[in-house]
């Protein structure tokens, strides 16, 4: 038990955890890169038709993915920027600072093949509906939560502000989660659900699995690549740095 | 193959949705790499200039 609580302290600090960001991120990225080749082989050519929205439905494929990784990847930022806020790690806030871009992306991508599917689906690229405009405050709170971060200049200020933020911001994920429960909205309801079983077929299932996997390690990869350049940028004024940096080798 | 881009009469919306997220997703990681690299090729020219200061 102690050597375990050792283990995960080390890896707490930038100095032991940087070079393993630079694996994990190496991994991630093949792993992310086989299964989204596969996963969009899968969605072209394996799934079937669907039999009310013919091949349309295929953006279903990326929608869904993106729209699930934006709420996983905010829930997961919030809880890194409130670990740095309450104990004070200052990797747990570049954590927070590395997943927000990406997480902004998957925001952004949500609704973008939402309108995207939207338009031939419903006759309409954008309706202020609960599930469409939760979503959008999402996509803005990933950008508020950089705004803020970048316009503070001491960085340890700008996380704890930006921990707030995020943490305030927590609220809009149930918020979307059951928005389509609580409203009556023209967004579907949930096709899989949590506790319970899929409407779907299984090998569409299997293909929206296989790309959010693949979405999953891509964030991965980017956010450890990220929070590397982010150690590298604040601890740069410290020995380990300078060492690794005289150590030589490519970034 | 017309018939695979077509989608079905969805081809704008089909393309139009995955082709944005293939763009941003190729995207995304080169600029964080360069972000990465710009960063260490900052710090080895600093420590390159400290090294030649102390000789």
């Amino acid at each position: 038990m102690s050597s375990r609580l050792i283990n995960w302290f080390k890896f707490s600090s930038p100095v032991a955890f940087y070079p393993l960001a630079g694996r994990l991120g190496a991994w991630s990225g093949w792993i992310a890169a086989i299964l989204i080749v596969v996963g969009l082989y899968m969605s072209f050519f394996v799934a079937p038709t669907d039999y009310k929205q013919g091949e349309g439905y295929r953006i279903i494929y990326v929608h869904v993915p993106a729209a699930w990784m934006s709420m996983f990847i905010y829930v997961v930022m919030a809880g890194w920027a409130g670990m740095g806020l309450v104990f004070n790690t200052r990797l747990s806030s570049m954590m927070a600072s590395a997943l927000a871009p990406t997480g902004a992306l998957f925001a952004f991508l949500s609704l973008w093949t939402g309108a995207f599917w939207g338009k031939p689906m419903w006759g309409a690229w954008w309706v202020w509906d609960a599930r469409l405009t939760s979503a959008l405050i999402l996509f803005f709170l990933y950008l508020g939560f950089m705004a803020l971060q970048a316009s503070i200049d001491e960085p340890r200020r700008a996380d704890r502000a930006g921990a707030i933020l995020a943490l305030v911001g927590v609220v809009n994920v149930p918020i979307i989660y059951y928005s389509v429960q609580w409203w009556n909205t023209l967004h579907q309801g949930a096709t899989i659900k949590m506790g319970g079983g899929a409407s779907m077929d299984p090998v569409m299932l299997w293909t929206m699995l296989i790309m959010t996997f693949g979405f999953w390690a891509y964030a991965i990869a980017v956010a450890m690549i990220r929070v590397q350049a982010i150690i590298l940028e604040r601890e740069r004024n410290t020995t380990w740095v300078t060492e690794l940096v005289k150590a030589g080798g490519k970034a | 193959m017309r018939e695979f881009f077509a989608m079905g009469g969805y081809g704008l919306y089909v393309w139009g949705s995955f082709g944005v997220a293939l763009v941003l997703m190729a995207a995304e990681p080169l600029l964080v790499i360069h972000r990465r690299r710009s960063v260490w090729r900052r710090l080895a020219r600093i420590v390159r200039l400290q090294s030649e200061e102390t000789k």
